[in-house]
């Protein structure tokens, strides 16, 4: 593919008269990763979702592999596009396996079984994000990290190259939060997908992206590639507030800095 | 899973086979061979039994079926089309059919049909604008405002039966509590009719039943047309519920117990837990008529008084035992 895989060109919206979006936009290449960040209610959920066609914006367009997202019906569009929303999914009584399976929707007819292909597509899924082994259990009975890993295998059973993530390592801990992070990496550098996560965390995935995008009250604040990001007053403009920078040897690491975190670091 | 389906199957078949000849009248097995129903046992059986079973099966299975689906488009265990005004819209149609005494004069039971179509589609239009109008509502929400509408509509009734003669009053009564004493062969025909339309239309709507349990978001970005996959479903179920409460009166609590017990059998996936609650809630609804017509015989009970008898204390239970979400 010669042009971009998205490209979202002054993106508004509007919802009760209120502006959640204004005059949004981006480029991004195959294969890329971007990161959108920005405080509580700056619009990143809503921008992912007009991507995945989810929510209409009420100006502006999107393009998906070159192709204007109202060209594309719904089932064409998850061919292209996984979207992986925030929190935990309903369907509690739903086993991994056959809840992953769901992600072949687009391409079943009502009753007919899963074809080779699609168990294939199912198979892998689950191997690459190493929920083999819980294949049989209800979705309900998973912690956080398995629940997180099971709603990716199921995006990646899609069978699209566009991975949307909304907060994906937000209700996560630690340990759980790597192992997503390692996985999003992977699928990233190793199978090149072209991926796109909301986060408020700004150590999460930031590192990972090749661009980062800041929102704040709808409008873009900061768009470039991580290391310009790094800079104390582009954040406090951002986020408000203070911050420090402090560098792990690989990455630097943004860190709150109030008297609370003070006390903490005393 | 299969074994239980298979089980089920049978069970089924031999509830429908044998409650015919439960009833006040003992009939002997010669009366098997009389189709034509010329001595009076033959008559009770082929004229009055058979199909009044059957009518009960197809009933039972249309309101399983809507209930099901409509559990897991609002994705909530209470919603059935008996809480969402859907079939108090379509008793609502055949009170005032019944009221201004145009439905038998004129087309009988085809009019009364139509007549529960109009007042489903009516709760179900309900339904369907507030959701339009305002896509931010939760499934909760529109839950609510199909109760509003069984309010709503059993004000209407109430206002129409208060209005009417003494004896279209007892009738419209009667009619409420639900009951397969009117159940013939020709009710049958045009209610099966209904049953078989509808439960297609939701049939082929199995998987995205399936999307909809996990959520309406992950749905769209799966590829289902949300909102052309609701309207279908309203559509579908407005089908059944109005041909049942045309030949039935509304009759509660079988479209919320049946996918809920179908359920805990055979799991939550929509292409084998449609037909096993469509083939209990009919086993169950001919159950439930057969006792009513036998428990205190010569006097027939309503099939509704049963029904709720049964499904009170179940939604008390499923009330209580909700907290595991499925």
């Amino acid at each position: 593919m010669t042009g971009p895989m998205i490209r979202a060109e002054e993106v508004s919206v509007q919802i009760n008269h209120s502006v959640i979006l204004d005059e949004v936009g981006f480029t991004l290449r195959e294969a890329q990763f971007l990161t959108i960040i920005g405080p509580n209610g700056a619009g990143k959920s809503t921008l992912l979702k007009v991507i995945d066609g989810l929510i209409y914006p009420t100006g502006g367009k999107v393009e998906i592999a070159g192709r204007s997202l109202e060209e594309y019906d719904r089932r064409a569009l998850a061919r292209t596009v996984s979207f992986v929303p925030q929190g935990d999914p309903g369907g509690f009584g739903f086993t991994v396996r056959s809840f992953v399976e769901m992600g072949r929707y687009s391409y079943l007819k009502p009753w007919a079984p899963l074809s080779p292909d699609d168990r294939l597509a199912v198979k892998l899924a689950m191997k690459t994000t190493e929920v083999t082994h819980l294949a049989d259990r209800f979705l309900g009975s998973l912690s956080g990290g398995e629940r997180q890993r099971t709603l990716i295998a199921a995006a990646l059973a899609q069978g699209g190259r566009v991975l949307l993530l909304d907060e994906p390592t937000s209700f996560l801990d630690y340990r759980h939060q790597v192992q997503v992070l390692e996985l999003l990496e992977q699928l990233h550098s190793e199978k090149g997908y072209t991926i796109v996560v909301v986060t408020h965390d700004l150590n999460s995935t930031v590192p990972l992206s090749d661009l980062v995008l800041a929102l704040k009250a709808g409008r873009v604040a900061f768009a470039g590639p991580p290391k310009e990001l790094m800079d104390i007053a582009v954040l406090e403009e951002i986020f408000g507030g203070s911050f420090r920078l402090v560098d792990d040897g690989t990455h630097q690491l943004v860190v709150p800095s109030s008297s609370h975190a003070e006390r903490i670091r005393k | 899973m299969k074994t239980r389906f298979a089980l089920l199957l049978v069970m089924s078949v031999g509830v429908v086979l044998l409650a015919p000849f439960v009833g006040m009248v003992d009939l002997t097995w010669e009366a098997l061979t009389d189709i034509w129903g010329n001595e009076p046992e033959g008559m009770i059986l082929w004229r009055l039994r058979v199909p009044r079973v059957l009518v009960a099966f197809v009933a039972g299975m249309g309101l399983a079926l809507g209930g099901a689906a409509f559990q897991a488009l609002f994705r909530n265990p209470l919603a059935t089309p008996y809480t969402l005004g859907v079939a108090s819209g379509a008793a609502l149609g055949v009170a005032v059919a019944t009221r201004f005494s145009v439905a038998l004069a004129m087309l009988g039971g085809a009019l009364l049909s139509v007549s529960a179509l109009a007042g489903a589609l009516a709760a179900v239009g309900v339904v369907w604008v507030v959701a339009r109008i305002r896509p931010d509502f939760s499934t909760t929400v529109l839950l609510l405002a199909g109760v509003a509408m069984t309010f709503f509509f059993s004000s209407l009734i109430l206002f129409l039966q208060y209005t009417a003669t003494l004896g279209d009053s007892f009738r419209l009564v009667r009619w409420l509590m639900g009951g397969l004493g009117a159940a013939r062969w020709e009710s049958l025909g045009a209610m099966t009719l209904f049953v078989v339309v509808g439960g297609v239309v939701v049939a082929r709507k199995a998987r995205d039943l399936d999307l909809f349990m996990v959520g309406s978001e992950i749905a769209a970005s799966r590829g289902v047309d949300v909102s052309r996959t609701q309207r279908d479903l309203f559509l579908g179920t407005s089908l059944m519920v109005g041909g049942v409460v045309a030949t039935c009166g509304p009759i509660g609590f079988v479209g919320m117990m049946a996918p809920h017990i179908a359920r805990l059998l055979v799991g939550s996936g929509h292409r084998v837990l449609l037909p096993v609650s469509a083939v209990f809630g009919g086993a169950f609804l001919v159950i439930c008529d057969t006792l009513a017509r036998s428990v205190i015989a010569p006097v027939e009970l309503p099939v509704g008084v049963i029904t709720a008898f049964l499904g009170g204390p179940f939604f008390l239970w499923l009330l209580v035992r909700r907290t595991e979400g499925r």
